[in-house]
């Protein structure tokens, strides 16, 4: 009896192994794209909306039959915003999963540490993180898709200079966002005549800041508040600002193009001044501006998928991903070299996060111009004119 | 340095100091019935803060920190019958593993639960910028109201330790585990009564603060290394010491900013507590030979 159950435990696994088997090798090729994203961890504002962007665009480009006859295969790892977890996935992705390209990661710390190994292993990297340092160099093999630290910088300076502002205190967060923004800061203000009077870095996990704020403030020549961050500290420094009776301009980066930060500061946020893509404004734009529709198609799915408002850092996952798929499209072949080049070819790209124009100098392609002055009015975010 | 700002970097210091000294309170019950640290503590925190944003979409906010304190508390007895009730006279660095282990789980399962997403509950008075004026300087209500509820509960803890029989057997069972089991108290109810008293106090912490400090899945830990440093250098197992202990970290760490870049605020407390490690082991207002008779 035993030997008769065993002989048929057997003979199901067999069958078994014979059903899984043979759809497999009667499927189409498929290509695979990784991604490095951090869906957890002190970044999760940028990897979770990245992620989930991804996902859904793959999801709708396998159901439209894939690109040049493969289905992508997505490989998603969370990295916890940790270079410790980035690094390890790279190694991973590449040498086991052999993928063409790897998407992400979402910060620029995590993007640092693994951009060389991407351009060791010959391994396209479109990252979704903002510092200036990942395409400057230019790295053979790494793209990225967010505007440029030093452009959000500029932004800023010339609203100032609009307004009038010669001294400023600097407040960054100690990522590697903070950290690059801080050093833009820092390098442009003399081309505006813009002097930094107060400098100071908080911690990414600060529970309240009212002493810095209380410091900074001490100066009296302080006539505006730089607060250049991508954490959720940065609704806190806003809020302490306010709660101390202090009505100076603030200024925030591109990090806080997210409607979330905003509900966290509450009213704290409203007239918070911040470069930041059209996304958030989408609607406010002309029918005629080349953004318009790719900006409105992406909200619309995005918000009708999963139930909350679109932020420019799943923009900067949209981009990253379609750039590559167009890039497939447009070498009409899956080969890791030629994408590479057809990305580098790329002109005229219409995304969330502006017009590309990728070159063999500038692999983030984007100009001054995809950059937008927005503010907080109500609640909601709307292009600041002045 | 004016008055006025010198009161402002004091008002800022004991904003600091009270969210440290509040999580800290959670820390020292366990320890006093048990005698162990339970470092899912910060994840009692998140998980008060948490429940309630997520009951106050539909219950007004009393009823919703009520209730999120009740089911924290359920959650902190079911913890301890599901992981730490069957284990016999577990060492101190077993329990440390457990409770370890716990915060990974609790922090994985809210992440799953609630998103990456950050989250506060409304501030209880005013909103995002209203201020009090005191002497010249502003110190935001919601201050006021953890400064509140923190003597309230730290008041609650000792007449309950010193004066109810229920608060007796528990510090019996920290004392001396045998002795207690010999008069007959049992012990094992015992812990589960202090880890869902300390869960509810936790869970307190989490709403009270939140305003302030925002909910984040993993918002705990942060506030639990505080806590914990607070409780350490207040001498473990005295709340009113924690409450003291924390003040005066938050004022230290408020001063210092006000002459060396913030950036040096972590380590400056940090510095502290391994003086005090080395120098009083047992916290600045606890006894040597009390200390001494502990475990750990």
């Amino acid at each position: 009896m035993k030997r008769f159950f065993l002989s048929t435990v057997t003979l199901l696994a067999l069958w078994a192994m014979v059903l899984v088997g043979l759809p497999a090798a009667a499927q189409a090729k498929t290509i695979k794209v990784g991604a490095i994203l951090a869906e957890t961890g002190g970044a999760s504002f940028l990897g979770g909306p990245e992620a989930r962007t991804i996902r859904m665009l793959v999801e709708k480009i396998n159901a439209a039959g894939g690109v040049n006859g493969d289905t992508i295969e997505l490989i998603i790892k969370d990295s916890a915003s940790t270079p410790e977890k980035a690094i390890s996935f790279a190694k991973q992705l590449i040498e086991e999963e052999k993928v063409l390209a790897i998407v992400g990661p979402s910060t620029s710390g995590e993007t640092m540490s693994i951009k060389q190994i991407c351009e060791d292993g010959k391994t396209i990297l479109l990252s979704c993180a903002a510092a200036e340092v990942i395409v400057n160099p230019v790295g053979r093999y790494v793209f990225k898709t967010p505007q440029k630290d030093s452009d959000a910088v500029k932004k800023i300076y010339m609203a100032m200079q609009k307004m009038g502002v010669a001294k400023i205190a600097v407040l960054s967060d100690n990522t590697g966002f903070g950290k690059a923004g801080k050093e833009q800061l820092e390098a442009i203000a003399p081309e505006f005549a813009i002097q930094i009077v107060a400098n100071e870095v908080y911690d990414k996990g600060a529970t309240d800041l009212s002493a810095v704020v209380t410091k900074i403030r001490a100066d009296k020549n302080v006539q505006a508040v730089v607060n250049w961050s991508i954490v959720p500290a940065q609704a806190i420094v806003a809020k302490n600002i306010r709660q101390a009776g202090w009505d100076v301009p603030i200024f925030q980066s591109h990090g806080f193009g997210n409607i979330k930060y905003v509900e966290a500061a509450g009213i704290a946020a409203e007239g918070i001044i911040f470069p930041a893509g059209r996304l958030l404004v989408a609607d406010t734009l002309s029918a005629d501006h080349p953004q318009k529709s790719v900006l409105v198609q992406y909200r619309d799915e995005y918000e009708a998928k999963f139930q909350e408002p679109a932020s420019t850092f799943g923009g900067h996952g949209y981009d990253a991903i379609m750039i590559l798929v167009n890039a497939m499209k447009a070498a009409g072949s899956n080969d890791s070299e030629k994408v590479r080049d057809a990305i580098e070819n790329m002109k005229g790209f219409v995304g969330t996060g502006g017009v590309f124009n990728f070159s063999a100098t500038d692999h983030n392609g984007l100009d001054i111009d995809s950059f937008a002055m927005l503010t907080v009015k109500d609640g909601k975010f709307v292009l600041y004119n002045k | 340095m004016t008055s006025q700002l010198f009161l402002q970097y004091l008002f800022a210091g004991i904003t600091y100091g009270i969210i440290y000294a509040i999580v800290a309170i959670g820390f020292n019950i366990i320890y006093n019935t048990t005698g162990i640290i339970n470092f899912a503590q910060g994840e009692f925190v998140m998980l008060g803060g948490m429940i309630a944003i997520s009951l106050h979409a539909i219950l007004p906010l009393p009823l919703a920190i009520g209730l999120a304190v009740i089911s924290t508390m359920l959650i902190g007895a079911l913890i301890e019958i599901l992981f730490i009730r069957w284990l016999r006279s577990p060492s101190v660095l077993r329990m440390i593993i457990i409770t370890i282990g716990l915060s990974i789980l609790i922090r994985e399962a809210a992440l799953h639960i609630w998103g990456e997403n950050v989250r506060s509950l409304p501030y209880f008075n005013g909103n995002e910028i209203s201020s009090i004026q005191l002497l010249g300087a502003n110190i935001s209500p919601q201050v006021l109201w953890v400064i509140g509820i923190c003597s309230i509960m730290v008041m609650l803890l000792s007449l309950f330790f010193k004066f109810t029989s229920l608060g007796q057997e528990m510090r019996a069972c920290a004392a001396n585990r045998l002795a207690a089991t010999l008069c007959g108290i049992s012990t094992k109810n015992m812990v589960t009564f202090s880890f869902m008293l300390s869960a509810g106090i936790g869970a307190l912490a989490g709403c009270v603060v939140s305003p302030i400090t925002y909910t984040q899945y993993d918002s705990g830990t942060a506030l639990a290394i505080k806590g914990f440093t607070v409780a350490v250098l207040g001498g473990l197992g005295n709340s009113l010491a924690a409450v003291l202990a924390g003040i005066l970290l938050g004022v230290i760490e408020s001063f210092s900013i006000s002459v060396v870049p913030l950036a040096f605020q972590d380590a400056i407390s940090i510095g502290i507590l391994l003086i005090i490690l080395f120098v009083r082991p047992h916290g600045l207002f606890g006894s040597r030979e009390a200390a001494g008779l502990k475990e750990f």
